[in-house]
């Protein structure tokens, strides 16, 4: 059984099409990437997967653990280990950064029926991975990404995907806005999570952050549907070719 | 265009007016203190219950909210004060000396009257009142006039209440905690009075609550607090209204600051039917520097008020004014605000903002703030904003896994953190957070 399982989805925003008949199985252990033009759906599905309102799924199932998730919550579906690294992380003026990794990590451990963590095993858990990460403990005591730099929220994000051990990662253009500095920091926290039993759908638009996440699938999307798979080299070859040839294959 | 003829009196206000002609000899005060009582009656019979064409009341219309008026709260039996004992429970967690009044009147064995600091003196309104003191009628209803006539009403009717005295310089460490209960079995109207007269240089906490009991009736309470905070003197005044939700409950505070003083005022509101919070203040020194700062959580069908007139009467005062109503279900938060800047208050820097958060539909937040500047180098300016909590932000929240009730407490949470942050003492601040906090826990 694979990690996940997306089969025959389709999906509308406000009566339009957006997802269109989209398959994809990730399996335990491997890494994903999800590449496309503008507009081929790819936030959609990562959207989707994370059960935001507003988005009607007409038709298909997404399983996770075999488990169809689409009915769930979309803390539900987080407590089964489902992680979206925002592409746009949220600032949230007076929730200290601190209060907010433990009230979700807690909250998950209640819904799947585990104890809640002590103050000091949690401390020493968010320092140990924001050491890694370079993020100071002041940044910790502010409020959720207020006046964080670009780079700085996405290694907020990762920072919540570490300590929250998710099952299944699903990074929305992950690598957008960061230097090539933070790039190599948030690849090395992505790769440092790496393991046989976690899965990562990488979304993207260039080629670049697949140098230092090595995926061992890409996927090509393309208006609302897997148009080509491969192995990595399929990214390179994007990045010399352009996306033109997928749209019009389509058309 | 207020001079409208009104012949026909309601029942509340012809119940005020009988009571009034039975009672007034009986109130405590000689008799220039009941010259003061039928001068402020008279008021009150001119311009009766105030109501909405009148446009300080215009989201309150007293008139209409208030149907009859209560008998005037008798003296507490021992069961009132036995409830009264019981609600202050609740209140411990709050170190502080607490002087307690049971349906307006003192009750010494409940309060915490011994081993005063030096410097400190407390002593009943009504009593001092009754001797006629003379420091008390020098500064009654002087402080910062008004013609308000809810303030009118209550110096008719005028009992007990307290009267402070901070000697200049010095510094009280333990915050001062009145505590207004309602005990009575029987509906009845209270009308509370203090004076607080906080000297050149001196620190004071003044925590204030109001609270209702189980197993009593909600009153009609009219409280006035006159305060006077001295040069370089630095006074934290909180308020908080939690009585029941069938308690008409009307404040006011009349508050006059020195020269470059430091002053906190903060309102926060749960509790009551209808609720009108007045704060009349005048920065009458200099180099004073000033929070006004109310939290406001709403449910059922109350209905709160915030009437704020912050007069910058002095050279390079600095105020801060934030509000924040949360409203639940009918809940209705009203915020009318007032800066005025004299002409010779150069360099006053004045903020205000009020900020509502809707939590349903039929949740109502009216916003009315005000400024009147008359001076030509000042900075002031005001925001008022109006919503619902954000979805993007919940989302958020629970794409991390915070189911989503919790998820809406933590960011209303946040929300009002904003204005109670500007607390400075941390245990009124912690009291304060956790009972919003209850008030989350309450509403799942």
């Amino acid at each position: 059984m694979h990690l996940l399982e997306i089969k025959n989805l389709h999906v509308e925003v406000d009566g339009k099409k957006i997802l269109n008949g989209l398959e994809l199985s990730v399996g335990a252990g491997s890494v994903h990437a999800l590449m496309g033009p503008n507009g081929s759906g790819k936030s959609t599905l990562a959207h989707v997967l994370a059960g935001k309102a507003d988005y009607v799924v007409t038709q298909g199932e997404v399983l996770l653990d075999g488990e169809d998730i689409l009915a769930l919550a979309p803390e539900e579906r987080a407590a089964k280990g489902l992680f979206l690294a925002f592409q746009y992380p949220l600032e949230i003026p007076g929730v200290a950064t601190m209060t907010f990794l433990r009230t979700a990590l807690n909250a998950q451990r209640k819904q799947r029926g585990e104890a809640e963590l002590s103050t000091p095993e949690f401390l020493k858990r968010v320092r140990e991975v924001a050491g890694k990460l370079g993020i100071e403990q002041e940044m910790l005591r502010r409020g959720v990404n207020v006046g964080f730099s670009g780079g700085e929220k996405k290694r907020n994000e990762i920072l919540q995907m570490a300590l929250l051990q998710p099952r299944l990662c699903v990074l929305d253009e992950t690598d957008s806005g960061l230097d090539i500095d933070a790039l190599k920091t948030v690849a090395d926290g992505v790769n440092a999570l790496r393991s046989p039993a976690r899965g990562f759908i990488m979304i993207t638009h260039y080629q670049r952050l697949l140098n230092y996440i090595v995926p061992d699938v890409v996927h090509v999307l393309s208006r609302g549907r897997i148009v080509k798979t491969g192995n990595k080299e399929l990214a390179l070859d994007l990045e010399a070719t352009g996306y033109v040839q997928y749209q019009e294959e389509m058309a | 265009m207020n001079a409208e003829v009104r012949p026909i009196k309601t029942a509340a206000e012809t119940a005020l007016a009988t009571s009034f002609a039975a009672v007034k000899r009986a109130l405590p005060g000689p008799a220039t203190v009941g010259v003061l009582r039928e001068d402020a009656f008279r008021r009150f019979e001119t311009e009766g219950l105030p109501h909405r064409r009148v446009e300080e009341w215009k989201y309150t219309d007293l008139r209409a909210l208030m149907r009859e008026a209560k008998p005037l709260a008798g003296v507490p039996d021992a069961a009132a004060k036995a409830r009264a004992k019981a609600a202050l429970a609740t209140l411990a967690a709050v170190d502080a000396r607490s002087i307690v009044f049971v349906d307006g009147a003192l009750v010494p064995e409940l309060s915490d009257l011994d081993g005063l600091e030096a410097g400190l003196t407390i002593r009943s309104m009504a009593q001092a009142l009754a001797a006629g003191d003379g420091d008390l009628l020098a500064h009654l209803g002087r402080l910062v006039p008004t013609d308000d006539v809810a303030v009118a009403l209550n110096t008719a009717f005028m009992g007990d209440g307290a009267l402070i005295h901070v000697a200049p310089g010095v510094a009280l460490a333990q915050p001062i905690h009145l505590v207004f209960v309602n005990a009575g079995s029987e509906a009845a109207s209270v009308f509370a009075r203090s004076l607080v007269v906080i000297e050149d240089g001196a620190r004071a906490m003044l925590l204030e609550s109001h609270v209702g009991c189980s197993d009593a009736s909600d009153h009609q309470v009219n409280a006035v607090l006159e305060l006077k905070v001295g040069d370089a003197a630095h006074v934290d005044h909180i308020k908080i209204t939690g009585e029941g939700a069938g308690a008409l409950h009307v404040s006011s505070l009349m508050a006059a600051i020195g020269a470059h003083a430091r002053f906190n005022e903060f309102l926060f509101t749960t509790g009551g039917g209808v609720v009108r919070n007045q704060v009349f203040v005048c920065f009458g020194g200099e180099g004073t520097v000033a929070g006004i700062r109310g939290a406001t959580l709403l449910q059922g069908h109350q209905h709160a008020d915030t009437t704020l007139v912050a007069e910058h009467a002095a050279a390079e005062c600095t105020s801060r004014e934030v509000f924040k109503s949360v409203l639940d279900e009918h809940g209705r938060s009203v915020f009318q605000g007032k800066i005025i800047v004299r002409p010779h208050a150069q360099k006053t820097d004045a903020k205000m903002a009020t900020h509502a958060l809707l939590l349903s539909e039929t949740a109502e937040a009216d916003n009315k703030p005000e400024l009147e500047i008359f001076a030509d180098d000042v900075q002031c300016g005001h925001g008022a904003t109006s919503g619902a909590l954000e979805q993007e932000l919940l989302f958020y929240l629970k794409a991390r896994g915070i189911p989503a009730k919790e998820a809406e407490a933590l960011l209303i949470q946040a929300f009002v953190g904003e204005a109670v942050e500007g607390i400075e003492h941390a245990g009124l601040r912690d009291a304060l957070i956790d009972r919003v906090v209850a008030w989350l826990k309450a509403r799942e």
